[in-house]
């Protein structure tokens, strides 16, 4: 019995795919690159300061913080500077909060890999998130990010498009389940979205117009959308219902 | 049974016109129903914007109407009439507030010169979560006077409020209502013309779920990496700055104000024994109308989804389960649904949580498997890599989750995936670990059946399977295979078939 299936296996062909290499793993896929390279559009000799209306905010914000705990402030000016910098973290904008936080630059290097929205390459003019998460997923997010893909030219999601109008990302929950599915654009939620609104959405801001953020359905927030069902009445008011002592 | 009940009626005892009951008499407790909240009751009357969220609107809703009288009744009253009111954490774990509140008044502490803080959690991530976006969009006022009355009992000097970055209107809301509120004299050096100094300050986030752990939020809060801390020392004795800290949810402390003008008993009115209270429940996926709202505590779970939400897409009996608690707790199938209450104990008794009651419904077109192995790819996204069972863990259930969405696997292999969560479970420094454990967990008490057909299809069509997601007939036959890939193994047949 052995010897019949020996005899079988020496006459198949040896497969090519036989040839081992070293190591077959495959490369290690993340969001993003965790080291810095020096390239012409982002290396420490680019220079970066903030402007003046946002030297006062940074200021405000440190006095949110003991003055020796200034580093407490990193990712609220990590966030400001982003801003100005054309919505990327650069490695000039991160030395820039290092030194004027009086932190190592390791410090603020190591938060702003930490954290997902701080963008460590440049994005497009439009900064498209779609939520994909499971309850937008059941809604049909991923129909969503495949309109939302080809509506913007075929690109997948982390790419920009050529003309550097709009960069589409995936993300994880924004915390608007209950208007799933959704995606953010910039720092405005468009919510209850079907694949004709998405392509509204998407329409008016590439017109360069800026729709009406919110749910895209018709409802003004998360009420129930076929008529309330709870705060139906006017809201009481001050010392209604209260103990005797605060009435 | 009725023998001996009525042997024991001929003992002659002193009580005995009690016993003799005629069956006229004999009516069981009320059958007390849960839910049904009225207006006067709902503590967020702006929860979806309809009237102004600034002061103006906020005073004639009742906020900050005299608060001067809660803060000089003292930091023990207020504490007291928070436990009274059995309010119990609105963030996922449930802890009394009021005991948790007290800890920060050890005895002593009045000689202990370090500032003293009170942090509010608002980095609101959990899937399915979206209750608190409507308390601070809405009613950022009673956030903010929540603040106030909850730093007043733990004599905190300040409070910091950590919202996630992703919320920009919300943000933007509730930094106007801190402005309005210092110009009206409410906090700051003199807060509401009671001689108490308070101080809130908002901070944005950047993006992080694992900041909405308490330990990890104070590191972010001081600047770093959202990576949790081992306790002890817990944030009441060494926390943010290195000083006392209290971490609580949003609706926790937005709620203080209101349960001490309306009192304890008010609050305590509302659900069953241990789980009293309103809550905010956000129902999001398969209904018709998915939608936020405040109900009492203790409703039953079907009684939310067809009153609030227009029911299950294609009707109940279409329903496949419910995740009752965010993504963080199992799931439930139908039969569970049907007779289980919304609280911590009879969702805990349920095998699930309440977590933070973000009901996600899924009806039979659902793909449960991709769903769970979506939650897999959002704890991979989001664990830290602090801790090695949860970094490797997560990695390691995702890929394997992601071969069962195709059935690519080994009846063997669900054992394997069992135990692999049953390894990070509890041996992670904060709940990430737990959390991404729960749902397949879940998964596989409830669905299992699913799972192993799934298994059996793909190996019908494509032969045995190697454990790790291999085809057997890509093996290399001329080569040994070691007897631990379970390429020889006999597929056990599951006992349905």
């Amino acid at each position: 019995m052995f010897a019949a299936q020996l005899a079988r296996q020496v006459r198949a062909p040896r497969p090519l795919r036989s040839v081992r290499r070293i190591s077959t793993t495959p490369a290690r896929r993340s969001d993003a690159l965790f080291v810095h390279r020096d390239t012409p559009y982002n290396n420490p000799k680019i220079p970066f300061a903030f402007n003046a209306d946002n030297q006062k905010r940074a200021q405000e914000i440190i006095s949110h913080y003991p003055p020796q705990y200034k580093k407490a402030a990193v990712i609220p000016l990590l966030d400001l500077a982003q801003r100005q910098n054309k919505g990327w973290t650069s490695i000039s904008v991160m030395n820039y909060v290092a030194n004027l936080l009086e932190m190592p630059p390791m410090r603020v290097y190591e938060v702003a890999t930490f954290y997902t929205m701080f963008n460590r390459e440049p994005i497009g003019e439009n900064f498209v998130q779609v939520c994909t998460t499971t309850p937008c997923m059941l809604r049909g997010a991923y129909d969503i990010l495949g309109k939302v893909c080809s509506e913007l030219g075929g690109i997948k999601p982390g790419d920009t498009t050529k003309d550097g109008k709009f960069t589409v990302i995936e993300v994880e929950c924004q915390g608007a389940c209950s208007n799933a599915p959704m995606i953010v654009v910039g720092d405005d939620f468009y919510e209850d979205l079907t694949l004709e609104t998405t392509k509204k959405v998407l329409d008016a801001f590439k017109k360069g117009e800026k729709p009406k953020p919110g749910p895209q359905s018709g409802r003004h927030t998360s009420e129930n959308s076929a008529g309330l069902t709870a705060l139906t009445s006017k809201p009481y008011g001050p010392g209604e219902f209260c103990t005797p002592e605060f009435s | 049974m009725f023998r001996a009940s009525s042997s024991t009626s001929q003992i002659s005892r002193p009580f005995k016109a009690k016993l003799r009951r005629g069956f006229a008499t004999v009516s069981d407790p009320p059958v007390r129903r849960y839910g049904g909240l009225k207006d006067q009751d709902r503590i967020f009357t702006n929860a979806y914007c309809r009237h102004d969220h600034g002061i103006k609107g906020a005073l004639s809703r009742g906020d900050w109407h005299r608060t001067k009288d809660i803060l000089a009744k003292g930091d023990s009253w207020i504490i007291q009439t928070i436990k009274d009111s059995g309010l119990r954490g609105r963030g996922g774990a449930g802890f009394p507030s009021g005991l948790k509140w007290s800890f920060m008044n050890k005895p002593g502490w009045e000689r202990d010169p370090r500032p003293r803080y009170l942090v509010v959690n608002a980095d609101e991530g959990e899937p399915g979560t979206c209750k608190d976006r409507e308390i601070l969009r809405g009613d950022p006022h009673k956030l903010i006077e929540g603040c106030l009355v909850a730093g007043r009992a733990m004599n905190a000097s300040a409070a910091y409020i950590y919202i996630r970055g992703e919320f920009y209107q919300e943000a933007s809301h509730v930094q106007q209502a801190i402005t309005e509120a210092y110009k009206s004299g409410f906090l700051g050096k003199d807060a509401c013309g009671s001689g108490y100094s308070f101080d809130v300050y908002l901070h944005r986030g950047a993006g992080a779920y694992i900041c909405g752990e308490e330990t990890a939020l104070i590191e972010s809060l001081e600047g770093k990496q959202g990576k949790p801390r081992l306790k002890p020392p817990f944030p009441a004795d060494v926390g943010l700055f290195g000083c006392p800290t209290t971490v609580a949810n949003v609706e926790t402390v937005a709620v203080a104000p209101t349960i001490c003008r309306r009192g304890s008993s008010w609050f305590a009115s509302f659900g069953r024994e241990r789980n009293q209270g309103t809550k905010l429940f956000c129902i999001s996926g398969h209904v018709n109308n998915p939608c936020v709202v405040e109900e009492e505590m203790s409703i039953p779970l079907k009684d939310l989804v067809e009153k609030h939400c227009g029911g299950v897409v294609g009707g109940w009996d279409n329903l496949l389960g419910i995740i009752p608690g965010g993504s963080s707790v199992p799931v439930l199938p139908i039969k569970k649904c049907e007779e289980v209450l919304m609280d911590y104990d009879s969702l805990k008794d349920a095998q699930s949580g309440l977590g933070t009651g973000a009901v996600i419904v899924m009806n039979k077109s659902t793909d449960i498997v991709a769903a769970i192995a979506r939650f897999a790819h959002f704890y991979k996204h989001e664990s830290c890599g602090q801790c090695t069972p949860c970094r490797e863990g997560t990695t390691w259930m995702m890929n394997m989750m992601d071969r069962f969405v195709e059935g690519r696997g080994h009846q063997r292999e669900i054992d394997m995936l069992l135990e692999l969560t049953k390894q990070i479970e509890g041996r992670t420094i904060c709940a990430l670990g737990d959390a991404a454990a729960w749902p397949i967990q879940g998964l596989m008490r409830h669905f299992r059946p699913e799972v192993e057909q799934r298994i059996e299809k793909f190996r019908a069509e494509n032969g045995p399977v190697l454990f790790g997601g291999r085809l057997k007939s890509q093996t290399d036959p001329t080569l040994a295979i070691p007897d631990n890939l379970g390429a020889n193994l006999p597929e056990v047949a599951p006992p349905s078939s």
